[in-house]
């Protein structure tokens, strides 16, 4: 399979929680949520209890995809920023560490400049937290793994109780 | 490439279905999409021009159940079939878990199909992958259609390296749900494989 899947654990999924609860918090946003580049929702913090964060994910890993493709048509690597303006909502996109997409909507209770202020903060502790995991990925790809698998002992019948 | 969450306890898998224009991408998915229990299924979300050609992808989250304590997840997209979209086409492809490969079985849409398989085999090699290493099935659809190529030719054509296809009416559902279980076996026995 070309490149790596994304194996996430207890471990790091709580560092990456904590940093999206405290990003909500002082950047003052209505929700704030992290997106694989594949469009997978990875984490959320805030009231997402309105949204459809699976959707959201998609069209948002979307979007970067699109704008992506723009980029590299005019020679540019990427455009690491997205931002739209709605009459009551707005969101601000930003990719991290070329892997993941942090999504950040906030209302009139917040404003742009804070939110890339708080976002450029976070990026980089989130960056980091990306790149252990995925040194931690090839530790284990090396030495083997530490933790039984639960999908070694996957079997047919496994996979046809899905489709009854 | 899949999303092993071992915190939520999620395994999250895409599945694209590629094909040529109008051979019927986006009404497997809608087919899926009405016979799924709702609980198991987030929005259908089709991005799409006034005259439902598909501009950019459909996307439909089907959530079917645990396996080994994890809820697994796949995430189903189509492609927009068009020639002239093929910049969309190979976004949809990145991180791809699997392929289904929609044909046309109408005989004047041969050239067609040939061409968007091509054309995905191109999509993949630029991204690193291989299309005969991936989990991949194909349908050939539109089986009630008069004009129809035979079985064995099609095979002959599209399906040089023997992968395992079906035949299918998506309009009514015939194959629809068989080609997905093909692809999402293949899926899951490849995370075995790696995990």
């Amino acid at each position: 399979m070309a490149g790596s899947d994304l194996v996430m654990y207890e471990n790091e999924f709580k560092k990456i929680d904590e940093e999206l609860q405290k990003l909500h918090q002082q950047a003052n946003a209505t929700v704030v949520f992290l997106v694989d580049k594949n469009g997978q929702l990875i984490a959320s913090a805030g009231d997402t209890q309105n949204i459809d964060t699976t959707s959201l994910a998609s069209l948002t890993a979307g979007n970067i995809a699109a704008t992506g493709g723009i980029a590299r048509l005019l020679g540019e690597k990427e455009f690491s920023i997205l931002f739209h303006e709605g009459e009551k909502d707005n969101i601000h996109i930003s990719l991290i560490g070329q892997r993941v997409i942090l999504v950040v909507i906030f209302d009139h209770r917040s404003s742009i400049g804070l939110v890339r202020l708080r976002v450029k903060k976070a990026s980089e502790i989130l960056t980091k937290i990306f790149e252990d995991i995925s040194n931690k990925a090839e530790k284990e790809k090396v030495e083997g793994k530490t933790t039984e698998s639960p999908f070694a002992e996957i079997s047919d019948e496994d996979i046809d109780n899905l489709f009854k | 490439m899949s999303f092993i969450n071992y915190s939520s306890r999620e395994i999250n898998c895409k599945i694209v279905y590629y094909g040529p224009g109008l051979c019927g991408k986006t009404t497997n998915l809608q087919f899926i999409y009405k016979k799924t229990n709702p609980e198991q299924k987030g929005k259908l979300i089709s991005l799409a021009t006034e005259t439902e050609r598909t501009l950019f992808f459909d996307f439909l989250p089907l959530a079917l159940g645990d396996i080994r304590g994890f809820r697994v997840r796949f995430h189903l997209y189509t492609v927009p079939g068009q020639v002239f979209y093929a910049a969309s086409r190979k976004l949809i492809l990145k991180g791809v878990d699997g392929v289904i490969f929609v044909a046309d079985s109408q005989i004047e849409r041969m050239e067609a199909n040939i061409e968007s398989l091509d054309d995905l085999k191109i999509n993949l090699a630029e991204q690193g992958y291989a299309l005969e290493k991936l989990p991949y099935a194909i349908q050939y659809n539109k089986g009630d259609l008069p004009g129809v190529a035979p079985l064995d030719e099609m095979n002959k054509l599209l399906n040089t390296d023997g992968s395992q296809w079906y035949e299918g009416i998506a309009t009514t559902g015939t194959g629809v749900f068989e080609t997905l279980k093909g692809v999402a076996k293949h899926v899951l026995l490849e995370l075995k494989k790696h995990y």
